[in-house]
């Protein structure tokens, strides 16, 4: 239990996706305009997150792994499929993402609407490939660990673009330069606070 | 031709993917440490998006709508295995260097976005161009932003150092800083500043 509030908590603030990876950049500022939409479309990536990193984990040790098939006959001990776990995981993510659309069409019609693009774009947003690279490379050894990466990989994601939301929110009221309104301004802010994020690297829980 | 003109040259400057677009920011923040690095994953993403733009507007009476983004994964994840595999032939090193990111080129959204936006409505031909144009956007501050990280962060160009040995005597010190990814965010944050102080009619209402 101790390990998995561990790695959750890991997850949120030192590993964060955004900040310590830089990883989901695309749709984090695009879609940061205001705190409603974010809060949206970081439910999503949590729920994503946190159903697609325990699928890969299940694919990637009973199917993909070296000696993975070993369960099916003794004779596929030496198989080694893990060539295939890019494609696969994609099309995890992909299939997961069309239905994250469907339910999200058919039960918040105006939160599918101000999402646009974003929500299809759900599925190359690197945070969720990611997640699972990094679920494959740390080689969490049970199921409820990779979930408990997941879900906190996508808590921290949730955190960094609403944190991100409320400070544009906050910024329509103060004078910037002209040309670097909208999207200038926030990539700056977004450098900013990576910087003030470096301080949680190297903390060790 | 007046048409497809714009559709390349448009991407380059006023509707640049990187700048105003928004797209593809993640691989552009983590690779232009060093300018190499930025040109060869340039040259590939030219690569992935022409013939995934052309593929899926070949294809884009035959697929459902519902199945489309799959359909679209699949077609770029080929793609850019057969890139890793032409890399890992002919430039080892670099390819050696750049690592998961020609991996990451199938999440970089300005493929998808692209597809989604222009080749599941277009005839092949201009989305050939419009393939062409973006990639050669996004290459073109990949390279701006890769130039000045290396340059300041560095001070060496494509691997060669070009700051005098007199500098350094002189108390000049390179800004570890700008390798760090942060740094890329603010350059990319002051590029767009740049261009849109040119640009008026890019700049954002409040």
């Amino acid at each position: 239990m101790q390990e998995l509030l561990d790695i959750f908590v890991k997850s949120i603030f030192i590993d964060n996706m955004v900040f310590a990876y830089f990883l989901g950049m695309c749709s984090y500022l695009a879609v940061s305009k205001t705190v409603e939409t974010s809060t949206g479309l970081g439910l999503a990536v949590i729920f994503v997150l946190g159903i697609t990193v325990p699928v890969d984990y299940l694919i990637q040790n009973y199917l993909l792994a070296k000696g993975a098939l070993s369960w099916i006959s003794p004779t596929f001990a030496d198989v080694d499929l893990s060539f295939l776990s890019f494609i696969i995981f994609i099309a995890v993510i992909a299939s997961m993402v069309q239905l994250v659309e469907m339910i999200v069409e058919k039960f918040a019609p105006a939160l599918y609407s101000s999402l646009g693009i974003f929500l299809p774009l759900i599925a190359v947003n690197c945070a969720i490939l990611g997640g699972s690279l990094f679920m494959q490379e740390r080689e969490y050894t049970s199921i409820w660990q990779a979930t408990s990466f997941g879900l906190g990989s996508g808590l921290g994601w949730f955190l960094a673009i609403v944190g991100l939301a409320a400070i544009r929110e906050k910024i329509r009221y103060s004078n910037v330069p002209a040309p670097l309104r909208g999207v200038g301004i926030t990539f700056i802010v977004t450098g900013l606070m990576g910087i003030a994020f470096m301080t949680f690297m190297g903390i060790k829980l | 031709m007046g048409k497809n003109n714009k559709l390349f040259t448009n991407p380059i400057n006023i509707e640049n993917p990187v700048t105003v677009q928004i797209l593809g920011i993640c691989a552009a923040l983590a690779i232009t440490v060093q300018l190499k690095a930025a040109v060869v994953m340039s040259l590939s993403v030219l690569f992935v998006l022409a013939f995934a733009n052309v593929i899926i507007s070949l294809l884009r009476n035959t697929i459902p709508s519902r199945i489309r983004i799959i359909v679209q994964l699949v077609v770029i994840a080929s793609l850019v295995i057969i890139v890793d595999q032409v890399l890992k032939a002919y430039v080892y090193s670099v390819s050696k260097q750049l690592s998961v990111f020609v991996g990451l080129i199938i999440t970089n959204c300005i493929i998808m976005g692209r597809l989604e936006a222009f080749a599941l409505g277009n005839k092949p031909i201009p989305a050939l161009i419009d393939g062409i144009g973006n990639a050669s956007g996004y290459g073109l501050i990949l390279i701006i932003v890769a130039f000045f990280r290396e340059l300041l962060g560095s001070g060496t160009l494509w691997g060669f150092p070009v700051v005098p040995k007199a500098f350094y005597n002189f108390g000049y010190a390179d800004n570890g800083l700008m390798i760090l990814p942060p740094m890329a965010l603010i350059t990319v944050g002051v590029i767009i500043w740049v261009q849109r102080a040119n640009v008026k009619e890019l700049i954002e209402e409040k």
